[in-house]
């Protein structure tokens, strides 16, 4: 379980997310919904403890950051390094092999099979820098495979990436939420949360609504949270605001 | 001539010669690889800095043993060096300002507090050794520091591959698996240093990187996985050292700089010619079926 009480992110004092209280039950899957500028990515990146202005506590339970599988935006990695997709993969299993260890028979099994899985089979010893940007995220997401991790963090996931592989690796994810593994997923396509994802936390700088998909996104929280997240004030006072309690 | 008489009396016939040719040699194979991982860092200027940085430790150096000192200013240059490492990593880290500015700002700063410290004391002459290196005036002493830290690096690189190698990737996810990244990226930096610091022995501060950067960019041009590109950019630095002391023996041109040209030269052909190249785009070729 990771449970978060009154967490607040600020960038120069101004609260990028304020004042969320809640927790992901063990094995539940979760959507964290939300425009540009709601706090989506602040929040994942202090769950993972990236960031150092967090006030609030965030309780992961008997779990380490390293036991989570984090997918950060594409957009943070080299996609020309000159690496193979099978080395690429086999990064996923960095606990058991660590810096030095050698990769055994069986992790390279797991990579072929986590390669099959995410439909790349057979492009072990392509370049990464040969791959389409979805093909890449397919890569990503079997290195997520090797990892094994008991909770998977994605942010933004499937931004940039065409129906059929979108649809692959969602079902990807319900798998990891039939191995009753915990899946936070930041997404944009509300239509996606509502046929995938069973549990939506809707934020807008603060959280609008945490509980079961079909009761946070109403029209009346959606209009909610638009007019919350362009609420930036640059002569704003300090917070005084009451604490929000998600479910 | 023949070819015995150009290509391999002047080693056969001069300590000097062979001592500089095994110096380059030892320098080409460390300095390659370092200045693969640089350039696929984005670092290569940071490189050109941390080699102006290494000014100041080694001109200190040069004071406190009262001449040419390699050693003293060796170890000189690695810890001004490494000072401007870590002052650039914590700025970077604790203010606004991103790596390369903080690079680019202490480094200036060192080069000219070297620059001052050697013309206090000793005469222009100095300053130019300092600057632009003596390769054919290195004695046994030097020799033996450069291989040893061409061997040191080469192992290094071998044992930290895998990790830096991540590290250079995708740091967010080594620090999120719990890798110890910025372990890596400072030795990775004290690579790049040490290596300086034996660039200077042989090319002088101002030159040293080019040993790094111009066979790193040749590899680039040439291969497509990084071991290949290890192999490259160490080959076309030896070659680069061989060709470089020949053509300055025979013409009479400063060592150093024909060095760097030669390899200028090497890089400007591979610009053409490479796999990754000019020429490929130019020339067209029917696409494949599949």
């Amino acid at each position: 379980m990771i449970t978060l009480d009154n967490v607040t992110v600020t960038y120069n004092r101004h609260p990028a997310v304020h004042h969320v209280s809640g927790c992901f039950e063990p094995g539940s899957l979760t959507a964290i919904a939300g425009s540009n500028g709601a706090g989506k990515s602040t929040l994942l990146k202090a769950m993972m403890g990236e960031l150092s202005s967090v006030e609030g506590t965030i309780d992961r339970g008997d779990l380490l950051v390293r036991d989570f599988g984090y997918l950060p935006q594409a957009a943070d990695i080299d996609r020309h390094f000159p690496l193979s997709v099978a080395d690429t993969v086999m990064l996923g299993a960095w606990r058991e092999v660590g810096a030095f260890g050698g990769a055994t028979r069986a992790v390279v099994d797991r990579a072929r099979q986590a390669l099959v899985a995410v439909g790349l089979a057979g492009f072990e010893k392509r370049d990464i820098g040969s791959l389409s940007v979805g093909q890449f995220q397919r890569v990503l997401f079997a290195r997520l495979l090797l990892q094994d991790a008991k909770v998977i963090i994605l942010d933004e996931p499937f931004t940039a990436i065409d129906a059929r592989t979108t649809h692959d690796l969602l079902a990807i994810i319900r798998r990891w939420h039939q191995e009753a593994r915990t899946v936070i997923a930041v997404l944009h396509d509300f239509d996606q949360v509502r046929a995938y994802f069973p549990q939506t936390l809707l934020l807008a700088r603060k959280v609008i609504g945490w509980g079961p998909t079909e009761e946070v996104l109403t029209k009346e929280n959606l209009l909610h949270a638009k007019a919350m997240t362009e609420d930036w004030d640059d002569q704003a006072g300090v917070c005084e605001a009451p604490v929000l309690e998600g479910s | 001539m023949s070819l015995y008489a150009s290509m391999i009396a002047p080693f056969v016939d001069y300590g000097f010669m062979r001592r500089a040719l095994v110096a380059s040699m030892a320098l080409g194979l460390g300095a390659g690889p370092v200045g693969v991982l640089l350039m696929l860092r984005r670092m290569s200027l940071v490189g050109d800095a941390m080699s102006h940085a290494v000014l100041p430790g080694a001109a200190i150096g040069f004071l406190i043993a009262g001449g040419l000192s390699l050693p003293a200013m060796g170890l000189g240059g690695v810890v001004a060096g490494l000072s401007v490492a870590l002052f650039s990593g914590v700025v970077s880290r604790t203010t606004v300002l991103k790596e390369d500015a903080s690079f680019a700002t202490f480094y200036l700063a060192s080069l000219a507090l070297g620059v001052l410290i050697v013309s206090l004391r000793g005469s222009n002459i100095d300053l130019l050794h300092v600057l632009f290196g003596t390769i054919l005036a290195i004695d046994p002493l030097a020799l033996y520091l450069v291989g040893a830290i061409a061997s040191l690096t080469l192992l290094a690189l071998a044992l930290v591959y895998r990790p830096l190698i991540a590290e250079c990737f995708d740091p967010g996810f080594l620090r999120a698996v719990g890798g110890f990244g910025p372990l890596y990226h400072f030795l990775f930096l004290l690579l790049v240093v040490i290596n300086l610091v034996a660039g200077f022995q042989t090319l002088g501060t101002l030159m040293a990187v080019g040993m790094m950067m111009l066979p790193a960019a040749i590899a680039q041009l040439w291969a497509r996985t990084l071991p290949r590109m290890f192999v490259m950019a160490s080959f076309s630095a030896v070659f680069s050292g061989f060709v470089g002391l020949l053509v300055s023996y025979h013409l009479g041109f400063a060592s150093g700089p024909t060095i760097i040209l030669t390899a200028t030269t090497l890089y400007l052909i591979s610009l053409l010619i490479a796999p990754e190249g000019a020429l490929r785009r130019l020339i067209k070729r029917p696409h494949l079926a599949g």
